[in-house]
């Protein structure tokens, strides 16, 4: 059912932070965030008849911010083509090497990070994990965000980025060696109070 | 069957958020963990990796955490919301 709450006058106060919020996690841009969440919108005027109200309007909103922001990377992964991308080339591109030693072995012990649910409890988890999404590397944070906040499978993601499974599986690796190690720098670290 | 490395375990430990893993690739990697502490706090962080961030991804609905859209943002797109809901009337 549309209520008043849910006419378009109402959508900024409504929705606008909870969108931008979405779209921010995922972009990591606040220009671009604010852009898209104007042009969801937008879009969403003209496909307003198509609301049947079954679900939230907030739903209903992200859904459509949600295939915006597919757009985007889509569109980033084609331009990052055309100009090679980051030179020097960062994807974490040593981390594999230097997580182990020649044999094969960890490099340094993995710690013990206690009981994962207190962990999740914790408001400090969280804005460690925020820290360490901000700082991955674009092109594996694309993919990254791609796979774990948008959800797609790897097939998907193939034809989205023009690359291989395999290719998409090394730079999940990475992105976890990655998110691993600053996690556990900054969050159990802290927390040993070391 | 050769004993896998731990660097090997790792990146089954990844890929197996991804696909499901061959007969030999699951008993390796099982028989890896057994023995291998650090492998295994591995996995455990690399699940609750997981974890968190699909509660992160489920998070924005309801959540009130978090940067607000600035209040110029949300004039300038106010505006562009009333000026195309005006035309289409």
């Amino acid at each position: 059912m549309q209520t008043d709450k849910d006419s378009p006058e109402h959508w900024v106060d409504e929705h606008g932070s909870a969108l931008y919020r979405y779209a921010l996690i995922r972009l990591r841009d606040e220009h671009k965030a604010e852009e898209l969440v104007q042009e969801t919108f937008l879009a969403a005027l003209q496909a307003r008849e198509r609301f049947a109200g079954g679900s939230s309007m907030r739903t209903w909103l992200i859904g459509i911010l949600k295939h915006k922001i597919l757009d985007q990377f889509r569109h980033e992964a084609r331009e990052v083509v055309l100009d090679n991308p980051e030179p020097g080339g960062d994807d974490y591109d040593g981390l594999v090497e230097e997580s182990f030693l020649a044999d094969g072995h960890w490099s340094a012990m993995i710690s013990d990070w206690g009981n994962p649910e207190e962990a999740l409890e914790k408001g400090q988890f969280w804005a460690i994990l925020q820290y360490c999404l901000d700082r991955l590397p674009k092109r594996l944070a694309r993919l990254f965000m791609l796979r774990e906040l948008l959800e797609e499978g790897t097939e998907d993601i193939c034809k989205d980025l023009a690359i291989t499974p395999t290719n998409v599986w090394t730079m999940l690796y990475r992105a976890r060696l990655g998110l691993r190690q600053c996690l556990d720098k900054n969050w159990v670290g802290e927390a040993r109070g070391s | 069957m050769k004993m896998l490395t731990c660097k090997d375990a790792s990146r089954l430990v990844s890929e197996a958020q991804e696909r499901r893993l061959g007969f030999r690739e699951r008993w390796g990697l099982r028989l890896h963990l057994w023995i291998c502490d650090n492998c295994r706090r591995f996995e455990r962080q690399i699940r609750l990796l997981r974890r968190a961030l699909r509660t992160l991804a489920r998070r924005a609905e309801t959540d009130t955490q978090g940067p607000d859209l600035s209040p110029a943002a949300q004039d300038r797109i106010r505006k562009a919301v009333a000026e195309r809901d005006g035309h289409s009337h």
